[in-house]
């Protein structure tokens, strides 16, 4: 079992990738499996790319700062959620296109900024992140918003998922829907940028859909489906980084590729489960 | 109205999945109250506008009087873009009334239910409610607004209900699991609380939202097509309610397809075909002429026939 410990004893950076992943792992957990409970999967795709230009911009402004890339990752990110708030009130059957054209529009115009000062090799480092390259601010700044989003998710838990559940019943008993939509989709944008840092703008969402995706397929209760997602993101993320490490791969793709191989997993088994006659028929 | 074979165990079950529901956020949020309690006044003002506005302890359990119940329009319109939902509702809902709301597809009877409820914003006219602005208003959607898929439990989903005793962050009361065991019985649903809501039938499902409404203790009730796709003997229980609700002093209003259903059992009918072509007591409301009426005000393929008899 030596080969599963020892590239961390030897490395500090692998152990610092390790430590971030985990506690990216503890906040994709809750916001994932809400993002899924909520059906937003495709606006939460949307919104890693809103982080992109904000990025870029940064980039361009100050090179690797970290401070730049989180602050203008953030700042476009949340303006693209309020717009998004905005567009969607007023006609809501365009919000598909409207939603992918978003997409495509705000990725070139981050390829197109970071290749106007940069070089191959940091267009990417925004696109795909280098976990391996996460040093102590950053894992800093992650465990940070890993904590609050957690504490937050604690707190408000019920109106969150009421919310998602039934936003009229929430409004009519009183529980103030707008202000918990704010929130959730607030946290959302700060996981995303947390995530852009070890996993770039194009996958950025990944760890964070993929596990709970992987999670849904076994359990129909709330607090299992968080808790499995974040074990699945764990081990996804411990797994990505030794194949990484052994096979000298980009370690980002790997730990987003092993939450995509258990997730298809998850799929076949609970598929095959379903087929026989389960206990859901006993009503 | 609880059942009378054996309470005992049941509850206990439920209160088990309540307390694990609290359990593991119960510290924060108590700590949240407690340092909600120690802001200042405004502060705490602007919190629970915002947030928490419907906690309402004071009104535990019906003890509350019932309120001003009525609901009053005038010249409701509702446009979505260039499409007119519907157009100049003038009129009332008086205090302990039953009113049925029945048209043609696209008539805008949702709509207008939606707007009552406060869902919809009208776009002309205005609506007067004192049970929405105090949130004693319950708006049942039809079923399939609703994420049958959703993570929670029945008993969670019923529970739901006495929102105005917990609020957003506050620990659940002591008597919640109980009357939750209460309004589960009252509706037949006392064996299948600890079951997800994605493993009911459609019948169990409306059932459970109707102990929901039990538990919202409303002055004003709103239904949207709480038949729909159901079987003849859940329809039939469930309409017991709303003679019950009616009883009781609150507002009931419905939307429905079913005109033999509306002639038998709702006094009052409102006829609306994008404008209402009439609204009184029921078979005034459905006379043969006011019928044609709506048909023809909404050509097909736009507008169908109204209900399933005609």
């Amino acid at each position: 079992m030596g080969f599963l410990i020892s590239p961390f004893e030897s490395f500090g950076f692998m152990r610092i990738a390790l430590v971030a992943c985990f506690a990216l792992a503890l906040a994709n957990g809750p916001i994932g499996t809400l993002l899924i409970m909520r059906r937003e999967s495709l606006g939460g795709n949307v919104l890693s790319h809103a982080v992109m230009p904000g990025a870029a911009l940064g980039f361009l402004y100050a090179g690797y700062s970290l401070a730049a890339l989180t602050l203008g990752g953030l700042l476009t990110g949340l303006a693209v959620a309020g717009l998004a708030a905005l567009t969607a009130r007023s006609r809501p059957q365009r919000q598909d296109s409207n939603l992918i054209a978003f997409y495509l529009v705000s990725l070139s115009f981050g390829v197109l900024i970071v290749a106007a000062r940069g070089s191959q090799a940091d267009l990417m480092h925004v696109l795909f992140g280098t976990v391996l390259a996460v040093d102590v601010k950053a894992l800093l700044l992650i465990a940070s918003i890993s904590s609050l989003t957690m504490l937050v998710v604690a707190a408000l838990y019920r109106p969150l998922a009421v919310e998602s559940f039934d936003p009229a019943f929430l409004r009519a008993v009183g529980g103030g829907g707008g202000a918990f939509r704010a929130i959730f989709i607030t946290l959302v944008v700060l996981n995303l940028v947390a995530n852009f840092q070890a996993f770039g703008t194009l996958l950025a969402i990944g760890p964070m859909l993929l596990p709970a995706a992987a999670a849904r397929c076994w359990t129909h209760k709330a607090w299992p489906m968080i808790a499995l997602a974040t074990v699945i993101g764990m081990v996804a993320a411990l797994a990505g980084l030794l194949v990484s490490y052994y096979a000298n791969m980009p370690s980002g793709p790997a730990i987003v590729m092993g939450s995509g191989i258990i997730y298809g997993m998850s799929l076949l088994a609970a598929g095959r489960m379903r087929l026989k006659p389960t206990k859901l028929e006993g009503r | 109205m609880a059942n009378s074979s054996d309470p005992a165990p049941r509850r206990r079950s439920a209160s088990d999945l309540l307390n694990l529901l609290g359990a593991a956020t119960a510290p924060l949020r108590q700590s949240l109250a407690v340092s909600l309690s120690a802001l200042g006044d405004k502060a705490q003002v602007a919190f629970a506008r915002n947030f928490d506005s419907g906690y309402d302890p004071s009104a535990f359990n019906g003890h509350s009087p019932r309120g001003e119940g009525g609901i009053t329009v005038r010249n409701l319109s509702v446009r979505f873009g260039e499409r007119c939902a519907f157009e100049g509702v003038t009129g009332e809902f008086p205090p302990a009334s039953l009113t049925a709301v029945i048209g043609p597809n696209g008539a805008g009877k949702s709509s207008l239910l939606k707007t009552l409820a406060g869902i919809i914003r009208p776009t002309a006219g205005e609506v007067i409610c004192a049970a929405l602005a105090r949130h004693r208003l319950a708006y049942l959607p039809q079923q399939d607004e609703l994420d049958r898929g959703f993570p929670i439990s029945v008993a969670e989903l019923v529970a739901l209900g006495g929102w105005r005793n917990f609020g957003s962050v506050r620990e659940l009361p002591d008597g919640l699991a109980a009357s939750v065991c209460e309004a589960l019985a009252a509706v037949g649903l006392s064996t299948v609380m600890d079951r997800q809501i994605a493993e009911l039938s459609v019948g169990q499902f409306q059932r459970a939202l109707f102990a929901r409404l039990l538990m919202q203790d409303a002055d004003v009730i709103l239904l949207d097509e709480p038949f729909a796709s159901l079987d003849e003997s859940t329809t039939e229980d469930l309409q017991h309610f709303l003679e019950r609700w009616q009883r009781e002093g609150r507002t009931v209003v419905a939307v429905l397809h079913d005109l033999d259903r509306v002639r038998r059992y709702f006094p009052s009918t409102l006829l609306l075909a994008r404008s209402p072509i009439a609204w009184a007591g029921t078979s005034l409301s459905l006379s043969a002429e006011n019928l044609a009426r709506g048909q023809k005000a909404l050509v097909p393929p736009e507008g169908g026939r109204i209900g399933r008899v005609a």
